[in-house]
């Protein structure tokens, strides 16, 4: 069953506008004092001052995330560059002192000129390395070249990530922590 | 050095002859000046540019929102109000650019047309008592009122003509037709004042209205002719062409209608004149319906009676800005057609309706 709105009929006087354009002004009056003395009403956030939280599931920049020692967790599989539909990930990859590690990224650089958020890269991850819940958004910059996101610039957002990498690796996290220490090369 | 420089000063004024400053023809024009000054430049002026931050601040608080308020001084923000010290700066710095296929002569030309008519009819408006308190003393005050107040259309014609854009062009149509409806209704609107005070000197008009009506109602036009002041104030906002009736402006359907090429201080002007145009409705409106400068009881010529009159005046043309203000805020667009359904079919037949009850009223009335 529908909703039943209660439609008004008008008469002469409120046809007429004279009454109705009072009793609008009278409205707009007290709206008027009731936000000019206290702001009641006023929804207006002051934007780079106060700032509304993101959802947690908003996609924002990139982040890289740590292992317990600080390394980059990154083993440069490439899943997320090839997932990517922008093509905006470039990896170079070196080998990781650590046998257990393999591989890590020299390079990742995000150019978030190209990237479209689309979270494909977060999803790709076998290690929960790449993530977008940073909450910060890209912000404009004066050229190009600002807005590509290396590896060091992605490690300051960095989390320490809890999930288990690499299935067993964790076991062994210990002794390969000695030696992982890599390098940035970015 | 103040003393060398007040020295030179007075061996430059002892050369000029005496009688230079009370040589009558000198006498008026430097008190015409002076009145131009006051009330056109720091009355008008002033309040138009007020008006240009204030009608955003007033809509946005009405709206639920704060409004412009990031022009600063350093640290003074002062609610926004230096806004309007920001905006001439930008207008004034930004391209006055002109269409590649607009007529430049008309097109520059246009912003003063719809600016210097809306200006010069502050001349013969009484501010305060006496015939020394107006610019021009004219007898003819309320058809001088019509005659340069209806040039403003040309202004905007003119330059929604010359920016050879549909826009434009669509704008300037339908403010031709609008204008030219509302102008009827509102020139027998006021027949019926001039009527009753039987004079078309506003100053009359204004000593007319310090009488009053069974004792105790001052006679002023809103009660002598309340009709007529519902008509005026309908017609004078729809002559303004704004909200309700901004059909030449019409966001909505033409970009910006007559102003759509306008760019710095081409807008700037064009802008101004629609303010400059709040005032002078408040200020006619005053004039004929509010009494003027009169203050119901209080008569005398001493010069603080003067003083408080003209405050009065002033402070009668700013409730009616603020009217007007919030009529912009409160009702909802016409469409075009409606508009012009208003003007013909019920404001015109009511400002003849009206003007008709008041000659037969006069007939019975004694009048002396």
């Amino acid at each position: 069953m529908g909703k039943l709105v209660n439609r008004i009929e008008p008469d002469f006087l409120m046809q007429s506008y004279l009454v109705e354009v009072a009793k609008g002004v009278a409205l707009v009056t007290r709206q008027f004092a009731r936000n000019l003395f206290g702001r009641k009403d006023i929804v207006t956030v002051q934007y780079p001052e106060d700032r509304r939280a993101y959802t947690p599931r908003f996609r924002g920049k990139h982040l890289l995330t740590k292992r317990d020692d600080g390394d980059v967790r990154c083993v440069a599989c490439m899943l997320c560059s090839t997932a990517c539909p922008a093509n905006c990930i470039t990896i170079v990859a070196s080998e990781h002192r650590n046998n257990d590690i393999e591989k890590f990224p020299t390079t990742f650089e995000i150019d978030l000129l190209k990237c479209i958020y689309c979270g494909f890269c977060e999803e790709a991850c076998p290690c929960d390395a790449i993530r977008m819940d940073s909450g910060v958004h890209t912000l404009p910059t004066m050229t190009r070249r600002d807005q590509k996101a290396g590896k060091i610039n992605l490690l300051e957002l960095a989390k320490q990530s809890t999930a288990a990498q690499g299935g067993e690796f964790r076991a062994h996290s210990h002794a390969g922590a000695q030696h992982g220490q890599s390098s940035d090369h970015h | 050095m103040f003393a060398s420089l007040i020295d030179a000063t007075n061996g430059l004024l002892n050369k000029v002859p005496a009688q230079l400053f009370t040589h009558p023809v000198v006498n008026v024009a430097v008190w015409t000046v002076i009145k131009f000054a006051l009330f056109v430049l720091v009355f008008v002026m002033g309040t138009a540019t007020v008006l240009t931050w204030l009608e955003r601040k007033y809509s946005a608080v009405i709206q639920n929102r704060i409004g412009p308020n990031r022009a600063n001084l350093g640290k003074w923000r002062l609610g926004g109000l230096l806004h309007m010290l920001a905006d001439p700066i930008k207008m004034l710095t930004k391209e006055d650019f002109v269409p590649d296929t607009a007529n430049p002569w008309m097109f520059r030309l246009a912003p003063l047309v719809a600016f210097v008519p809306a200006m010069t009819v502050f001349a013969v408006i009484p501010f305060g008592p006496g015939e020394h308190m107006m610019i021009a003393n004219t007898e003819l005050g309320i058809l001088f009122i019509f005659a340069i107040g209806s040039l403003n259309v040309y202004g905007a014609v003119m330059g929604a003509w010359a920016s050879n854009n549909k826009w434009s062009l669509m704008g300037g149509l339908r403010i031709s037709a609008q204008m030219i409806s509302y102008e009827v209704a509102i020139g027998l609107t006021l027949c019926g004042v001039f009527m009753i005070y039987g004079s078309t000197d506003l100053q009359d008009i204004v000593v007319a209205q310090g009488q009053m009506i069974a004792g105790f109602l001052p006679a002023w036009g809103l009660f002598t002719q309340p009709v007529a002041f519902v008509l005026y104030l309908t017609c004078a906002i729809a002559e303004n062409k704004r909200a309700p009736f901004d059909v030449a402006e019409a966001e909505a359907e033409l970009a910006a209608g007559y102003w759509t090429e306008y760019s710095a201080m081409g807008f700037a002007v064009l802008a101004l004149a629609e303010f400059v145009e709040i005032v002078l409705i408040g200020c006619v409106g005053t004039t004929l319906f509010l009494g003027g400068w009169q203050i119901p009881g209080v008569h005398g010529d001493t010069p603080l009676t003067m003083i408080f009159q003209i405050a009065a005046f002033l402070l009668k043309t700013l409730f009616l800005i603020w009217l007007q203000l919030t009529i912009r805020w409160t009702l909802p667009r016409f469409r075009y057609d409606q508009v012009m359904r208003l003007g013909w079919r019920i404001l015109l037949p009511a400002a003849l309706v009206n003007l008709v009850v008041t000659g037969v009223a006069l007939m019975f009335i004694d009048r002396k």
